[in-house]
């Protein structure tokens, strides 16, 4: 399976998403923003980071960079892309999935361990996938997820959240919130279930002697329901 | 000629910047603030004399670019 991570000025996490999804067998290949063309790839990965210095807001330079004309339409016909972090600002920037990212709630950087409940399997992302609740890390400073009501109400009506920040037993409320994001909500998908915009990075958890183990978890579960 | 654009956040958007802001000024002695929101204002000097067409095209690149308009409202102002 052939992969592809763009890296765009001020990605960060490039290299280690680069790193996970070598390691569980993706053919993988860095793409830099300024190409136009994207080699063929079976998942487009825009990775965390602070591109373009998070200028006038987090992702909205990126969003308009030359390859994001070949992500969009790969996107839309029906190409798997995930954004983390600073990819999933990116993608809402770039309007692939709804909704924006605030600064969050009480102005921290928060750089730590999360648990999240994945909600919705019927996808590629999350298919037959044997956990419900995986620990993830987050480190970011805007990663409040906020939509108008009219967004809210058409995200929960096509089961567009993808997870939600919980308790290690999956318990969802305001004290485990940790950025003040609309419903606890940590990633989300677009109608169409093939763009997932997340907060938490997966690429962080693939080694016990490191961090976890729970993105393994999440990267052979996805590259099984890509096969 | 110059024009400016006011990006604002819409008034149901939580602008925790601003709250901190309004309770600095109230812990100085300011008082008497009800609230504080903070926003964004730019300059733009563009190639264009007339000043219908140049509000057009700042006006466009607020929609594209400037604003994010799930939470901003923007505001054009015509300078010189």
């Amino acid at each position: 399976m052939k992969s592809s991570v763009i890296t765009f000025p001020g990605s960060n996490c490039d290299r280690d998403m680069d790193v996970a999804l070598t390691k569980f067998g993706f053919k993988n290949k860095m793409v830099w923003h300024d190409d136009q063309e994207l080699p063929k790839s079976d998942l487009i990965v825009l990775p965390g980071g602070f591109s373009y210095g998070d200028y006038l807001r987090c992702g909205s330079m990126a969003s308009k960079s030359k390859i994001m004309h070949s992500v969009i339409n790969f996107a839309k016909s029906g190409g798997l892309v995930m954004g983390i972090c600073n990819g999933f600002q990116i993608l809402v920037e770039a309007g692939l999935v709804p909704g924006v990212l605030l600064r969050n709630k009480y102005l921290q950087f928060i750089c730590k361990n999360v648990h999240v409940k994945v909600d919705n399997k019927e996808n590629t992302f999350f298919k037959n996938l044997d956990k419900q609740v995986l620990e993830f890390h987050i480190a970011h400073n805007e990663g409040n997820y906020f939509c108008t009501n009219d967004q809210l109400k058409e995200i929960e009506d096509n089961n567009q959240i993808a997870i939600y920040y919980c308790d290690q037993n999956g318990n969802t409320n305001d004290q485990i919130n940790p950025n003040g994001s609309i419903k606890n909500i940590a990633g989300i998908f677009n109608k169409e279930k093939n763009v997932l915009g997340m907060m938490p990075h997966p690429e962080r958890m693939i080694d016990e002697s490191l961090s976890g183990e729970d993105g393994s978890i999440f990267f052979k579960n996805l590259l099984n329901n890509i096969k | 000629m110059k024009v400016s654009a006011i990006i604002t956040l819409k008034k149901d958007v939580l602008d925790p910047q601003g709250k901190v802001i309004h309770e600095t000024l109230d812990g100085m002695g300011f008082n008497s603030v009800n609230e504080v929101r903070q926003g964004k204002y730019f300059e733009i000097d563009v190639k264009e004399n007339d000043p219908k067409k140049a509000k057009d095209l700042v006006e466009n690149m607020c929609k594209k670019l400037l604003a994010n308009l799930v939470i901003e409202n923007y505001k054009i102002i015509e300078t010189q």
